[in-house]
C-alpha cells in the first residue's frame, strides 16, 4: 500500500518541454543581404497585423534583425508590404 | 566615387504601354546624363499594390540598376519628384553583399531561360 502511494502514476505522462535553441536563420544560411523586394519571405517576420515580430520570437541576431527591419520598411513604402491589415497570413 | 543604385518607382496605373515606355525611357536619359550606368532594369508590370496610393490600387512597377556618383542622386530625385506619372520610387545605395545578390539573381535567371 505504501508503495503504490509514493509511486504516482500519469495516464499521460506529463510532457516535458524540451525547448528548441532559436538560432538565427541568416547567419545558419550565410545570407549576407536582405532583399527588400521578396515580401513573401519578408512575412516570415510579420505578425497578422502586419507587426514586426521581435527578436525573441524569431531567433534572429541583432545584427540582421535591423537589416531585416530596414528591409521591411522599404517593402512597406513601395507599397509590396501593408504598414496596417488583419489577417496578413 | 562610382557608386551602386538601385531605384523602385511606381508609376499610375493609368498610362498605357507606349506612355509607360516613353517615362521609362525619360529617366534612364536622366540617369545616363548624369554620367551613369545603367547595369540592369527588370519590368514587373502591373501589380496589386499593398495600400492604395493616390486612390489607385494597382500600379506598373520598374526597377533599375545603374552605377552613377554620389551627386547625381539628387538630380534623378527632383526629377522623379516632379513627374505627375510616378507615384511612387525608392532609391537605395547598394553594398557589396547587395551586389554579389543582384548578380547571383541576374545569373540565376538567366541560367532558367535557357533551360527553357
Amino acid at each position: 500500500m505504501a508503495q503504490n502511494q509514493s509511486e504516482i502514476r500519469y495516464l499521460t505522462p506529463p510532457s516535458v518541454e524540451i525547448k528548441k535553441k532559436k538560432y538565427c536563420r541568416f547567419k545558419k544560411n550565410k545570407i549576407k543581404y536582405i532583399d527588400y523586394k521578396d515580401p513573401e519571405f519578408l512575412k516570415k517576420f510579420l505578425n497578422e497585423q502586419g507587426k514586426i515580430l521581435p527578436r525573441r520570437i524569431t531567433g534572429t541576431s541583432l545584427k540582421y534583425q535591423r537589416k531585416v527591419s530596414v528591409a521591411i520598411k522599404r517593402a512597406r513604402h513601395i507599397a509590396l508590404l501593408p504598414y496596417v491589415t488583419d489577417m496578413l497570413k | 566615387m562610382l557608386n551602386h543604385y538601385e531605384t523602385v518607382f511606381i508609376a499610375n496605373p493609368v498610362l498605357s504601354a507606349p506612355q509607360m515606355k516613353e517615362a521609362v525611357d525619360k529617366f534612364k536619359g536622366i540617369i545616363a546624363a548624369g554620367g551613369g550606368e545603367i547595369v540592369h532594369e527588370e519590368d514587373w508590370g502591373l501589380r496589386k499594390l499593398a495600400y492604395p496610393i493616390q486612390k489607385k490600387s494597382t500600379g506598373f512597377y520598374y526597377l533599375v540598376e545603374y552605377t552613377t556618383g554620389g551627386q547625381a542622386i539628387d538630380r534623378i530625385e527632383i526629377e522623379f519628384k516632379r513627374d505627375e506619372r510616378i507615384m511612387r520610387f525608392l532609391t537605395v545605395r547598394l553594398d557589396k553583399f547587395a551586389v554579389s545578390y543582384a548578380e547571383k539573381k541576374r545569373s540565376l535567371k538567366q541560367g532558367k531561360q535557357e533551360e527553357k
